[in-house]
């Protein structure tokens, strides 16, 4: 790691301002993607600023049909919530889902899509359930917060405070993750919500995506058999060693028919 | 090159065996250990460049966090240098001189740095020391009782045979410690999702297992 300063934020405004003091400042969530990126010196900001010590950004709470999820509340805490697990199981078992049990005790919702690592899991969740990201200057809508490859909406030094989720009438997430890291190769996000269907597809793409012939077809009939035929075009999504494009488009119609199938 | 000072040199300015040890640290003591551990600093530095990249070449700005801290590891209170890119493992092997806790992967992947933080596990590869100052971390030397009595997640772990190689074994104790403090008698499936961070190169994963439910069971 090159030299940092170090700095322990006590709250949002606190974080904000140090970071507008620094030359060239990153936030700090749980550590579990900027340290390892640290150590292999692909970055160099000037001062990591912890908002670990924020209480206002941690917590779970249901309302008036939403799930609210403080920034910094760790993937362990939300699959362990009584609250999550009735309000939106697919959720809950979404977080459960993550890394492994040292990463979801570090790992937090609000790094993670502030990230937007293209196979992090939370992004489906956040698009597939048309969820609100809350920032410090406002609120934004799923669809217009992930822009690209490791791209938001977030202006500099903007803060996401929270993620409310309405509760859908049914979700699941099914994802075919890599055996070793667990991340997403191919994530499918399945909710039949009161404004409709929503499908999004996480770790297939630069970025999470939704099928709107996906959706159209569960809206005419809600089945696995509605979307077997759709064949998803390969041009934009991600070829690894881990994968190929063309297995990944396969993988969009086997995860997705998955999901539906545990909607029903 | 100066002589690398010894672990004793880092703390034997605390009595260990006393109960109140740290009411009593004197000022002297505090000052004497933290220019001890800041020597191993010096010369772990060449370790920390070897194995992470972590580097001090810049001296800390005006208004940075203050480097000499108080941890709470192990029931005891340690004052340490700490750098602010520092991680936990870093400082629990190499100013600590606790080496119980591996470093292997050195990026979250592994488990074999594992400790528990507030009795919950953490890569302490992954953690910056500063960001857990006032919380109780726990290393592997810090299962045993006084008397000697091995915890019951070691002792099952000798009983059943559980490590091979032994290398990451520390790690496998740590979660297996952790999953017990929740969940005091799991399913072998809920054992084998609370140690699924834990890599083991020899593929002992059965044994471990076994111990883990062994330690359920007597505790």
């Amino acid at each position: 790691m090159y030299a940092f300063e170090y700095r322990k934020a006590a709250s949002t405004e606190d974080a904000e301002s140090g970071f507008t003091a620094a030359d060239d400042a990153s936030f700090l969530a749980g550590g579990m993607t900027i340290l390892p990126t640290l150590k292999q010196r692909l970055a160099q900001p000037s001062d990591l600023i912890d908002l670990s010590g924020i209480e206002s950004l941690s917590g779970i709470s249901v309302e008036g049909g939403t799930v609210t999820i403080g920034a910094m509340t760790c993937h362990a805490d939300v699959a362990a919530s009584a609250d999550v697990q009735s309000a939106i199981p697919a959720l809950a078992a979404l977080a459960n889902l993550i890394g492994d049990p040292q990463v979801r005790n570090r790992g937090t919702i609000g790094g993670s899509i502030a990230n937007n690592d293209p196979a992090a899991d939370y992004p489906g969740a956040v698009v597939g359930l048309n969820a609100t990201v809350h920032t410090t200057k406002r609120e934004i809508a799923a669809d217009d917060f992930f822009i690209g490859l490791f791209e938001t909406a977030l202006d500099e030094g903007e803060l996401i405070t929270k993620v409310v989720f309405p509760v859908p009438e049914k979700a699941a997430y099914r994802k075919f993750p890599n055996p070793a890291s667990r991340y997403a190769i191919v994530g499918a996000f399945v909710a039949k919500t009161s404004d409709g269907i929503r499908v999004a597809i996480t770790g297939a793409g630069p970025t999470v995506f939704r099928v709107t012939e996906m959706e159209a077809d569960l809206s005419e009939s809600f089945s696995a058999d509605a979307i077997k035929d759709i064949a998803i075009p390969q041009d934009d999504l991600n070829s690894d060693l881990h994968a190929s494009a063309e297995y990944r488009a396969h993988l969009i119609g086997v995860m997705a028919s998955r999901a539906v199938g545990d909607c029903s | 090159m100066a002589p690398e000072p010894t672990i004793e040199q880092t703390t034997e300015g605390i009595p260990l065996d006393s109960p109140d040890s740290n009411d009593r640290v004197a000022r002297r003591t505090f000052i004497k250990s933290v220019i001890a551990s800041g020597a191993v600093a010096s010369s772990g530095g060449l370790m920390l460049v070897g194995l992470s990249g972590c580097s001090e070449d810049a001296a800390p700005a005006a208004g940075s966090v203050e480097r000499l801290v108080t941890l709470r590891v192990n029931g005891r209170d340690r004052p340490v240098d700490v750098l602010p890119n520092e991680t936990l493992a870093m400082t629990l092997r190499y100013k600590l001189g606790l080496t119980g806790t591996k470093l292997s992967c050195d990026r979250g992947e592994c488990g074999a740095c594992t400790v528990t933080i507030d009795d919950v596990a953490h890569n302490s590869c992954s953690t910056l020391t500063h960001s857990v100052r006032g919380r109780a971390v726990t290393t592997i030397e810090g299962l045993e009782q006084p008397d000697g009595t091995l915890h019951p997640v070691q002792q099952a772990m000798i009983d059943e045979l559980g490590p091979q190689c032994g290398f990451c074994t520390p790690g496998q104790i740590m979660s297996g410690v952790a999953l017990l403090k929740t969940n005091p008698s799991p399913t072998r499936e809920e054992a084998r999702q609370a140690m699924a961070g834990n890599l083991c190169r020899c593929g002992a994963y059965d044994h471990y297992l076994n111990s883990i439910m062994r330690a359920a069971r007597t505790t």
